[in-house]
This record gives C-alpha cells, sequence and structure tokens, in this order.
C-alpha cells in the first residue's frame, strides 16, 4: 500500500513537471533549433533538421548578411554600456545607502522615498519624457542616453537592496572606528564596502543584466546603426518582408548567452540579495 | 555583547550633536549624485511631460482615437486576466517547487531559463512559432489534423491571448522564485502540527499556508499590475499592435504616439492611465516605507 501511494504520489508530480519542462523549454529550443536549421530546413517545421549546421553562426560572426553589417560593433556597444551602468548604479547606490543607512544623513528617507517612487513608476510611461528630456539635453542618439537611462532605471532598486543589507550591519562597527578616529570616507572603504561585497555584487549585476537586456529605451534613444545595441538590430530585421528568421535567431541566442550565463554563475548572489529585497512581506 | 555602554543607533541626540559637521557633509556629498539623477532623469521629464500634456484638445483627440478605447480594454484584460491567472499558476508551481525531490531541484534551475534570458529573441522565436504558414505549431495542427490551424496574430482576442502568455512565459519563474522563498519561510512546525490533527492536503494549504503567504501573494500581485502596466516588450514585438493596431496596450499605444511625433496624445495616455497606477503605486509605498 504504501509504496503504491508513493507511486501516485511521483505519477503527480511528473503530471506537472513534464508540461511545465515543456512550456518552459519550447520558445528557448525553438531559438536553438533555428540556429542550426538552414533557412529551407528551419521553414519546414522539423523537431530537428536533417542536416544540423554551424553555417548561420560563421555568416553572423563574419557580419555576411546586410541585417548583421555591423554586428561586433553592436555587440560591443551592448557590452560597454551594460558595464558603464552596472558600474555607474553601483558607485550611485553605494554612496546613497550609505549616506541613508550608516550616516543617518538628513533628509536620507526622503531621498529613499523619491527612488522608490522612480522603481514604482512603469518603465514604458517614463520612457516618453525621458525622451523628450534627453532631446532637450542634446543627448539624443548618444550612448550617454542610454547609459543615463538606465543608471535613473537601475538605481532605486539597487539603493533599496543595498539599504536593507547595509541596515543589518552592527552599528558598533561604526561607533568603533569613530573613536578610533576613522574619517567617514575611510568607515565606507574599509568598513563598508567588504562587509557589503555579496550585495555589492548582486546590484551590480542587476544593473548590467538590465541594461543589456533593454529594448524599449534603447530603441527610442539611439538611432544610427553604428550605435545602437544588439537587441535594437534584432528589431530591425522585422523591417524586411523576407527577413532572414535563420539569422535573426542565430543572433538572438549569442546574445541570450552571456546574461543567461552571468546570471547561473553569480545565481547565489542574486536569490540571496534579490529575491529577499524584491518583495518585503 | 549588549552590556556594553555604546549608544543605540536609534538614539537622534549623539550622531547630530558629536559628529555634526563632517560626517553630515559627507552623507550630503554621497546623497548627492543619486538625488542629481533624479532631478535631472526623473522630476524634471515627469514635470515637463505633465507640460506636455496640459492642453484639454489632446483629451479629446484621445478620447475620439477608437484605438484609445481599445487600448483600454485590452490593458484591464492584461492586467485583470492575465496576472491573476499567472499569480494562481504561481502559487500552484511554488507548491510543487517547495517539494523535496533531486529532480525537481534540477527542474527549478532550468526553469529560471525565461527569466535569465532577455525576452527579445525569445519573443521573437514565439512569433515565428504562431507563423500561420511556416510557424511550426501549424505545421503539427496540419500533420495531426490535416487541417489549416489558426492565423494566430491575426485575430484581435488569439493574439491578445498570445501577448498574456509570453508575458506569463516570461515572468512566471520569478513570481514562482518569491512564493518559493515564501513558502520556505513557513516553520515545518506548523505543518507537523495540523499533520498529527489529520489535517488534508487542502485544510493544510487553506489554515497554513495561505495565512502565512496571503500578503506576499497580495504585494506581488500588486507589484506585478504596476511592472505589467510598463510592459512595452510582450505586445510590441509579438503583435506590434497588429492586427490593425487592435492589440494595443497603454506601454505600446504611448510609443506609437510618440513615434507618430504626437507627444501630446502620447503623455495625455499616460495621464490618463494614472489613475489606475497611482493607487497601485501608493499600496506599494505604503508597504515598503514602514
Amino acid at each position: 500500500m504504501a509504496t503504491r501511494r508513493r507511486i501516485v504520489t511521483e505519477a503527480k508530480l511528473l503530471l506537472i513537471g513534464i508540461p511545465v519542462t515543456i512550456w518552459t523549454l519550447l520558445p528557448i529550443y525553438h531559438l536553438f533549433l533555428f540556429s542550426i536549421s538552414s533557412k529551407d530546413e528551419a521553414f519546414a517545421g522539423k523537431l530537428w533538421p536533417d542536416h544540423p549546421t554551424l553555417r548561420n553562426f560563421s555568416i553572423v560572426f563574419h557580419e555576411q548578411h546586410y541585417f548583421l553589417n555591423h554586428f561586433w560593433r553592436q555587440f560591443g556597444n551592448s557590452l560597454v554600456i551594460a558595464c558603464a551602468v552596472g558600474v555607474l548604479t553601483l558607485a550611485i547606490a553605494a554612496f546613497a545607502a550609505f549616506a541613508i543607512s550608516r550616516l543617518r544623513t538628513r533628509g536620507g528617507r526622503f531621498i529613499l522615498n523619491c527612488a522608490l517612487f522612480t522603481y514604482f513608476i512603469p518603465a514604458a510611461f517614463l520612457a516618453v519624457p525621458m525622451y523628450k528630456a534627453m532631446g532637450g539635453y542634446g543627448l539624443l542618439n548618444t550612448q550617454w542616453a542610454l547609459i543615463l537611462a538606465m543608471v535613473t532605471i537601475a538605481a532605486p532598486y539597487a539603493i533599496w537592496v543595498l539599504k536593507q543589507a547595509s541596515d543589518k550591519l552592527p552599528y558598533e562597527l561604526d561607533e568603533a572606528a569613530r573613536i578610533d578616529g576613522a574619517s567617514p570616507l575611510q568607515l565606507f572603504r574599509l568598513v563598508y564596502l567588504p562587509l557589503m561585497a555579496p550585495s555589492l555584487v548582486a546590484v551590480g549585476t542587476y544593473a548590467l543584466l538590465l541594461a543589456w537586456n533593454e529594448y524599449l529605451y534603447a530603441f527610442l534613444l539611439l538611432s544610427r546603426d553604428e550605435d545602437i545595441t544588439l537587441p535594437v538590430a534584432l528589431g530591425h530585421f522585422l523591417s524586411a518582408d523576407d527577413s532572414p528568421w535563420e539569422l535573426l535567431m542565430t543572433t538572438g541566442l549569442i546574445y541570450a548567452l552571456p546574461p543567461a550565463a552571468i546570471y547561473y554563475a553569480f545565481k547565489r548572489y542574486m536569490v540571496a540579495g534579490l529575491t529577499s529585497g524584491a518583495v518585503k512581506s | 555583547m549588549a552590556t556594553l555602554a555604546l549608544p543605540t543607533p536609534l538614539d537622534p541626540i549623539r550622531p547630530k550633536r558629536r559628529h555634526l559637521s563632517p560626517w553630515q557633509i559627507w552623507g550630503v556629498v554621497l546623497l548627492a549624485p543619486y538625488a542629481l539623477v533624479f532631478l535631472v532623469f526623473v522630476l524634471y521629464p515627469v514635470l515637463y511631460g505633465f507640460w506636455l500634456a496640459r492642453n484639454p484638445q489632446s483629451y479629446v483627440h484621445l478620447f475620439d482615437d477608437p484605438v484609445f478605447s481599445g487600448a483600454v480594454v485590452n490593458t484591464l484584460l492584461f492586467l485583470i486576466v492575465g496576472i491573476n491567472l499567472k499569480m494562481l499558476v504561481a502559487l500552484f508551481l511554488s507548491g510543487f517547487f517547495a517539494t523535496a525531490r533531486p529532480w525537481i531541484k534540477w527542474l527549478s534551475i532550468l526553469f529560471i531559463l525565461p527569466w535569465a534570458v532577455p525576452s527579445i529573441p525569445t519573443i521573437l522565436s514565439v512569433r515565428f512559432m504562431l507563423n500561420p504558414e511556416w510557424g511550426v505549431i501549424n505545421q503539427l495542427i496540419f500533420k495531426l489534423t490535416a487541417e489549416d490551424g489558426p492565423n494566430w496574430l491575426n485575430d484581435r482576442w488569439l493574439a491578445l491571448s498570445m501577448a498574456i502568455l509570453v508575458h506569463i512565459w516570461k515572468s512566471l519563474p520569478f513570481w514562482t522564485m518569491i512564493l518559493i522563498a515564501g513558502r520556505l519561510a513557513i516553520p515545518g512546525e506548523l505543518y507537523e502540527a495540523v499533520s498529527v490533527d489529520g489535517a488534508s492536503r487542502w485544510q493544510k494549504f487553506r489554515y497554513v499556508t495561505w495565512p502565512s503567504l496571503s500578503t506576499l501573494y497580495l504585494t506581488s500581485t500588486i507589484l506585478s499590475m504596476i511592472w505589467t502596466l510598463g510592459d512595452f516588450n510582450s505586445v510590441y514585438l509579438l503583435t506590434g499592435g497588429g492586427p490593425a493596431d487592435l492589440t494595443h496596450v497603454l506601454a505600446t499605444l504611448g510609443i506609437r504616439y510618440l513615434r507618430l511625433d504626437q507627444v501630446d496624445l502620447s503623455m495625455a495616455t499616460i495621464v490618463v492611465a494614472l489613475p489606475l497606477v497611482l493607487p497601485l503605486v501608493y499600496f506599494m509605498m505604503k508597504r515598503l516605507s514602514r
């Protein structure tokens, strides 16, 4: 009886697990399938190509298609912008969280509420006024526009997570450092940063991935083929009637791999640092 | 440890008096970068946006545009049907993933993939899967039934449903993870106690899981609604707002007006959405700044 009940339980779990696996993997498998298929085979609706090929990757890497003329340039743009956003967000958020949580600067609470408010503005709604303002500042069609926009979007959550984490550090540390005559900057550099390292990794990765993955702001703020990031270039594929979908999917797969790798590499930090801060119950 | 007579950090007098100048000055200096970012890239743009939307005539035009009323209906469907469906599935799956089995642990690593990869390639992948002639779904339907499958993205309700499904596909892992964390925080003794009393699975959920999880569930739902209002990609990259601009949501409609150089209509769309957004934002601000 006991074994039979166990089998039934396992079967029920499998009945959930199998559809969940198919649902999760289908679009990603389809992406992969196209990247290793020739155009004819891709369009034939096969579940595995008769002649798997790496030709699509070769075409993308050698920029041998009209849509791919600036592939490496755009890949570089994505990389530079993502790194710049990661570093800038990290610096701005660490400074702010330190000032709010450790130095107890007057007005810190107000700034924190401003940040939270920004966090809760739906991204597509802020995009329109941001686009107009960037035009006014003369930043439109420069990569600084995208970097600054993404820092604006990433910083609030970064500040919130870092503030939550730094509230947990014992205040005796600050007191001891003060009694030893440490300056605020020494306290920041020698005590605060080393203790906050795990949260800083999580927040830096969060900002970097957010910028790498961003489509809407990149699509609005940049326009020249040499300036745009990879997701915008992917969107351009749709402008033709007979889009080379197999190349689009290959480029998409290449574009999707770095963030997935980073996510899994830092998963430990991401899950601990971010899920706890995402929704405070 | 607490026997040391150090002043508690909550003591408001001591830091102010003894460390007034250098510490407070440094605090202001370190807060300045973010304050500057907020002023230049949030406050000024938002105020400027309201100024652009000041003309009452814009709203008359907006309400006359049939695309607008369609977008309002679509947005509400997205929020009410889409989000609740997503959160219910996430609640159910969080129970599944909280079950202790090695293979479920492995599956949970795979399950995160949609959240870990950027949305653009996967949405475009789905878009091709739904292609009426060459997409894998209709080819399968043809092989199995010898009949043509539906033209998925060419019918308003079908296309909107697909956009909602794409949205769910992308964000389900995140909310499931949040709810798993919530479930794992429930003390095991509670379950043991009701097990002794002979509680059924449903009773365990009803009297132990749900009371501990309901606040988190509600917060997650509200936060998800706010984020979904700003979800541009799921609709724009899947349907482009089509067929005939029938599947727009407010997020894509605002951007559409912007691209058509009708900034006043674009901002008016956002202002009209504010009665929907602000209560949700107020709720979240209240909750987080306790």
